[in-house]
């Protein structure tokens, strides 16, 4: 090795990069041309379908939206001028996605967990697959539905809105947000449990060869492994929650404005009905009651603005964790 | 001990390593106390056997080499030193292993590696700083948690014993994966060994490294032969010839000889030791 080591090294100078010459696309069979040619139609048709929804909300979203409608509460008006703008929404948007993912990804962790490191009785475990399955498969209208008969039962009144007359009516904050956790949960359990599954058995090893049992591995090792990946399901359930409009138009009651229900400040909100964009865009469209279609443009296009940010995080999020190697793979809203 | 009279007719070359010969180090390990002793071990993937009946004895301060072609069960009998074999479901033995005389499998599987300590093929630091890699083996022996500042010596005493502390004292939250191959490779070195383990396990640890890096981790392990015994498995013959005390040659499951690293390497007993030594096969 010494004599090795004392050997002169050449200087190398890497040459400029040249191709060697391809076969082109006029000389492959047809269905390979064919194949090409709709692989590119396909990619590009995609493109300027996106492209296409992204510029007519710019266009008509950007002209209608101004500072005033962003930080003032929507009001009943019969004057548009004096309606006032989408805050509420904007804070029940918020406020949804927060409880749908703080209660979506501690649990959608610990089933992952469970299924890729335990996994047993192994009927059990393809059960618990199955039904995040049909969790996920489950149209937004029947889980709002399951939903809103559940928060009416004496137990769960609690957390619902309250009449005066003291009817329990199913509708609040707490209902909606718990029931879109449902809709977060499937996207946070795959990829975390994409992120376990690739994660190299040499890693459980070397912390078992140490001495370490299962729950330290768990714990110090594979979780910490797999937090992009924890972190893009999130916030891809994020973007799912801040879409959903049928949860929202029975859980949360859709109404104008957040109106809290008792005196404690955060839990009376809570407990309270209110609104989102999605329900706003519903309400003040063409097809709705508002007849605001310039609002509802203009909420449109921070909907829009809202998920292209989610994506970017995710995006940004993947691109760490693949530096970093630990990301099982890229996703995105 | 008569002196080996290969020493005094070999002709001039580079300088003699720090150590003296190969059969002094195995005469001297040999006086060592014995730490663990596999007696009859067979083991079994599906019920086929991939180790059939091997013995022999391990010592401390010595370096014991197990080599042979791929798939003749040298990586299987070393995993079932400190029990990983049992992590594979389909898997099985027979036969006895005791460490300082107690049976290895009457021994709490935790107790048991942080005593019998591996270091793996690939270099597999956890997503944690250099710090916390090393501190990871070390936290959780006690119910309490201990503090950094207690741990802080332990982990520059390891990285100082696995060589990397100079390379890495600047920095030690920097993330282990930034490291180099080598240097991860000396950190999950410095790891393994931070619990002080009595036997260090390493499987092949030098096969996904470049030859400066190889260097370093065998003179590393000329090193650390003298505070327990090291079990390497490796390919390499020459890595085998130049830092082992004993050799134990295998194939297809058995354990075809076992001898000083002089004698396996210049005079094996055993036809297909000698086969395989002279490139015959594997």
């Amino acid at each position: 090795m010494a004599d090795a080591e004392r050997l002169p090294q050449p200087v190398l100078q890497a040459p400029r990069r040249r191709r060697g010459r391809r076969s082109s696309v006029r000389s492959w069979r047809r269905t390979d041309q064919l194949i090409w040619a709709l692989a590119w139609l396909a990619g590009i048709g995609v493109c300027v379908v996106v492209g296409a929804i992204v510029a007519f909300l710019t266009a008509k979203g950007l002209g209608a939206l101004s500072p005033k409608l962003l930080v003032t509460r929507p009001s009943p008006s019969v004057d548009q001028s004096g309606s006032g703008g989408f805050l509420d929404p904007i804070i029940g948007t918020l406020t949804l996605a927060a409880i749908g993912t703080l209660i979506a990804t501690p649990l959608a962790l610990m089933t992952a967990v469970w299924v890729v490191e335990y996994g047993r009785p192994r009927w059990l475990a393809a059960t618990v697959e199955t039904s995040i399955e049909m969790v996920a498969a489950t149209p937004d209208i029947v889980l709002a539905i399951f939903g809103l008969a559940l928060f009416q039962f004496g137990i769960l009144a609690p957390l619902s809105f309250r009449g005066s007359g003291g009817g329990v009516y199913g509708r609040s904050f707490f209902a909606a947000g718990i029931t879109m956790s449902l809709i977060a949960l499937p996207l946070t359990y795959t990829a975390t449990r994409n992120g376990l599954r690739s994660t190299p058995r040499q890693l459980r090893e070397a912390s078992y060869a140490l001495g370490k049992t299962r729950a330290a591995t768990i714990r110090r090792v594979l979780v910490p492994r797999v937090r992009s990946d924890v972190a893009t399901g999130a916030t891809l359930g994020m973007g799912r929650i801040i879409g959903s409009t049928a949860i929202v138009v029975l859980l949360l009651g859709a109404t104008l404005q957040n109106s809290s229900q008792g005196s404690v400040p955060l839990l009376g909100f809570l407990r309270g009905t209110g609104s989102t964009l999605t329900s706003y865009v519903l309400e003040n469209s063409p097809a709705g009651e508002g007849n605001a279609p310039q609002k509802a443009y203009a909420a449109a296009f921070v909907l829009l603005l809202i998920v292209l940010v989610l994506n970017a995080i995710v995006a940004r999020i993947s691109r760490i964790g693949d530096a970093a190697g630990l990301s099982a793979g890229r996703l995105s809203l | 001990m008569s002196i080996d009279p290969l020493i005094i007719d070999r002709p001039e070359g580079p300088p003699a390593p720090h150590v003296t010969s190969n059969t002094l180090r195995a005469v001297a390990s040999q006086t060592r106390p014995e730490r663990m002793r596999l007696s009859d071990i067979s083991v079994f993937y599906d019920g086929v056997p991939a180790v059939r009946q091997a013995s022999l004895s391990i010592h401390q301060g010595e370096v014991l080499a197990l080599i042979g072609p791929s798939g003749c069960g040298k990586t299987t009998l070393l995993r079932t030193l400190n029990r990983l074999t049992e992590l594979t479901p389909n898997a099985s033995h027979s036969g006895r292993i005791t460490l300082d005389g107690d049976d290895i499998h009457e021994l709490e599987d935790t107790r048991l590696r942080t005593r019998v300590s591996m270091v793996f093929q690939q270099p597999n630091p956890f997503p944690m700083s250099i710090f916390d890699n090393v501190a990871f083996a070390l936290r959780e022996q006690s119910r309490r948690r201990p503090r950094r500042r207690e741990l802080e010596p332990l982990v520059t005493q390891a990285l100082q014993r696995a060589g990397l502390y100079d390379e890495v004292r600047d920095n030690l939250d920097r993330p282990a994966l930034r490291l180099s191959g080598g240097q991860q490779q000396r950190l999950c070195i410095a790891r393994a060994i931070a619990t002080e383990p009595e036997i260090l396990l390493m499987d092949e640890p030098c096969s996904a490294l470049d030859p400066r890096s190889t260097a370093v981790i065998e003179k590393l392990i000329l090193q650390l032969r003298s505070e327990l015994a090291v079990v390497i498995v490796t390919h390499n013959l020459q890595q085998a010839r130049r830092v082992a005390d004993r050799v134990a040659f295998m194939y297809l499951g058995d354990l075809v000889e076992l001898g000083t690293a002089d004698q396996l390497f210049d005079a094996p007993r055993e036809e297909r030791t000698r086969d395989y030594i002279a490139g015959a096969f594997g």
